[in-house]
């Protein structure tokens, strides 16, 4: 048969030599690689104590915004659901009564707030569409899930914080004192 | 009374034949497209309105046949009537082009901007116009003009920081009703549309002044927060009513209705009926008949497909009916063993909350409402 290409090399069916046979030669070549790699640089690192940084253009789970007084800055205006190409946002709206001031910035706020994380493909156009500021994707990944139910993920889930009424879940948050592993080479 | 000449007119290079006493922008709309001048004051349907917000100015650079001097000026479309031969230049000129960006930087400098609160956005024309002809920017460095607030009643709602003072409520208050009762208070920058003193905007026919203003100063109240447009299916619908054409667009979401408004045409006017006579529709239509079983469904509305309403919208029958549980015909008659219904983990859409038999905007009080 005619060899496709000319760099085809035919098999050796030569029975092998007593030196080769002895295997000891061979394993001690793998062996000395296998050691050599424990004075090189570790790749792995120790994933739930040491983390590795984001790149700045990560996009993981969704939150909702507040303004430096604590109040959510989303007014339902249904931007992000109309920008969402999965359509996994939906919302309701409602006006602000009197004396709920100091829990929503504008007369107009997002009642319900619901993001299904089954159908959200983290494009961030949500973030972009925004005009108030609201929605930010953050560098967390979204939590696995023994149920559907899970992903379903309501205001409560998407909230940060009050940084008035909760400031130490809002320093946590924030994520400022975390440590990570500055040691990625690729 | 015999035939009137027709007369030639020529807009952007389009020649067209209209009847003496046609004005420029009517007959820039005979032609229709990009041709026609936008107009935020002038509404065809209102006598006397237009000539106050400048925006439909364009360029006459040929007066007429006799009298082949161009204009001096640039002239407001909607007031200027043609003449045979005239010669009109709208977006071949740049002059117009230009002027018209000034025109929507005045309109925007008392403008609070706040699209994503208003009920208007979606179909507001000042938000088109600004989108075409507005620049990013501001220039304005200053307070922007704030009024006390007026309460109109259990139907109207005012915002008159957005109000453009068009005067289009006011002939339509003064045409449609037995008494009108708001106005333009005061003048220059305190000018203001409001009752004197404190009055419930509720005459019959009233409700017209939301449909006619294109900037979110009057809207609904029945609808206020309820759901943006771009979200609801608009459809054409009848009812028999006495005291109106009953012919109207239902703003839907499932089966509930949201919003009636009258039918409106390209320009954002309210349609003519067969007879000829323009479909106002009257309070009762607008406000009160808020059930599906109130109304005969005749089909989709069709929407300009450059418009956000139409998104989520598709040609045919294709999202107004009910889509079908396909899974077992798919699957040779198998049940799914594993189906997650989503209205029973999500919040939004409770089958308790009837969003649009609310009358007024709902409150967190409506929200928390026990689940039954």
């Amino acid at each position: 048969m005619q060899a496709l290409t000319n760099r085809s090399k035919e098999v050796s069916r030569k029975p092998i030599s007593f030196l080769e046979s002895l295997y000891l030669p061979a394993i001690f070549k793998g062996m000395a690689i296998t050691f050599s790699h424990m004075f090189k640089k570790q790749p792995t690192i120790h994933y739930p104590e040491q983390k590795r940084p984001f790149s700045p253009v990560f996009r993981g789970l969704h939150v909702l915004n507040r303004d430096e007084e604590g109040r959510e800055r989303c007014t339902a205006c249904g931007l992000c659901a109309v920008a969402c190409p999965a359509e996994a946002i939906t919302m309701e709206a409602a006006e602000r009564m009197p004396g709920e001031e100091n829990k929503y910035r504008e007369e107009k706020y997002a009642a319900r707030y619901e993001i299904n994380m089954l159908r959200c493909i983290f494009c961030g156009l949500c973030e972009e569409a925004c005009p108030k500021d609201a929605i930010y994707l953050s560098e967390t990944f979204a939590p696995a899930n023994f149920t559907r139910k899970g992903f379903i993920y309501g205001k409560s889930d998407l909230l940060i914080p009050d940084p008035k009424t909760e400031p130490e879940a809002y320093a946590k948050a924030l994520g400022k004192g975390e440590k990570t592993t500055a040691s990625t080479t690729n | 009374m015999s035939e009137q000449p027709l007369l030639k007119v020529t807009i952007d290079n389009i020649t067209i034949e209209v009847p003496a006493g046609t004005t420029i922008l009517n007959a820039a709309r005979k032609i229709g497209g990009e041709v026609a001048p936008p107009a935020m004051c002038y509404y065809s349907k209102l006598q006397g309105s237009g000539g106050k917000c400048r925006t439909c100015l364009v360029e006459v650079s040929k007066g007429s046949e006799k009298d082949p001097r161009p204009m001096p000026k640039l002239v407001a479309s909607c007031r200027t009537t043609v003449m045979d031969g005239m010669e009109v230049k709208n977006i071949t000129s740049p002059k117009v082009l230009d002027a018209r960006a000034g025109v929507v930087e005045f309109l925007l400098i008392n403008h609070p901007l706040d699209c994503p609160i208003c009920d208007q956005a979606g179909e507001c024309h000042l938000q088109d116009l600004s989108y075409e002809h507005g620049s990013e920017g501001t220039r304005f460095e200053f307070q922007k003009r704030v009024f006390k607030k007026h309460d109109l009643g259990p139907y109207i709602q005012l915002h008159m920081t957005r109000c453009i003072l068009c005067y289009r409520c006011v002939f339509t208050a003064d045409q449609l009703t037995n008494k009108r009762e708001h106005g333009v208070l005061d003048r220059g920058d305190h000018a203001e549309i409001a009752t004197f003193i404190e009055k419930n905007l509720d005459n019959d026919f009233i409700g017209n002044v939301i449909d006619v203003c294109p900037v979110g100063a009057l809207t609904d109240k029945t609808f206020r927060f309820k759901n943006r447009v771009w979200f609801l299916k608009p459809m054409n619908a009848h009812r028999d009513c006495p005291n109106c054409s009953g012919k109207v667009t239902l703003w839907n979401r499932g089966d509930e209705v949201f919003r009636v408004t009258a039918r409106k045409d390209e320009w954002g006017e309210v349609e003519n009926t067969e007879d000829g006579k323009t479909a106002w529709i009257c309070n009762t239509c607008r406000f009160d008949k808020k059930k599906t079983s109130d109304w005969v469904i005749e089909g989709p509305r069709e929407i300009n497909r450059h418009s956000v309403i139409s998104q989520g919208h598709y040609a045919g029958k294709i999202g107004t009916t009910q889509p079908k549980e396909t899974f077992t015909a798919v699957h040779d008659g198998r049940q799914p063993k594993l189906l997650m219904d989503i209205h029973s983990v999500s919040e939004v859409n409770r089958p308790n909350i009837e969003l649009s038999l609310i009358n007024g905007p709902a409150h967190s009080a409506d929200f928390n409402k026990k689940n039954d």
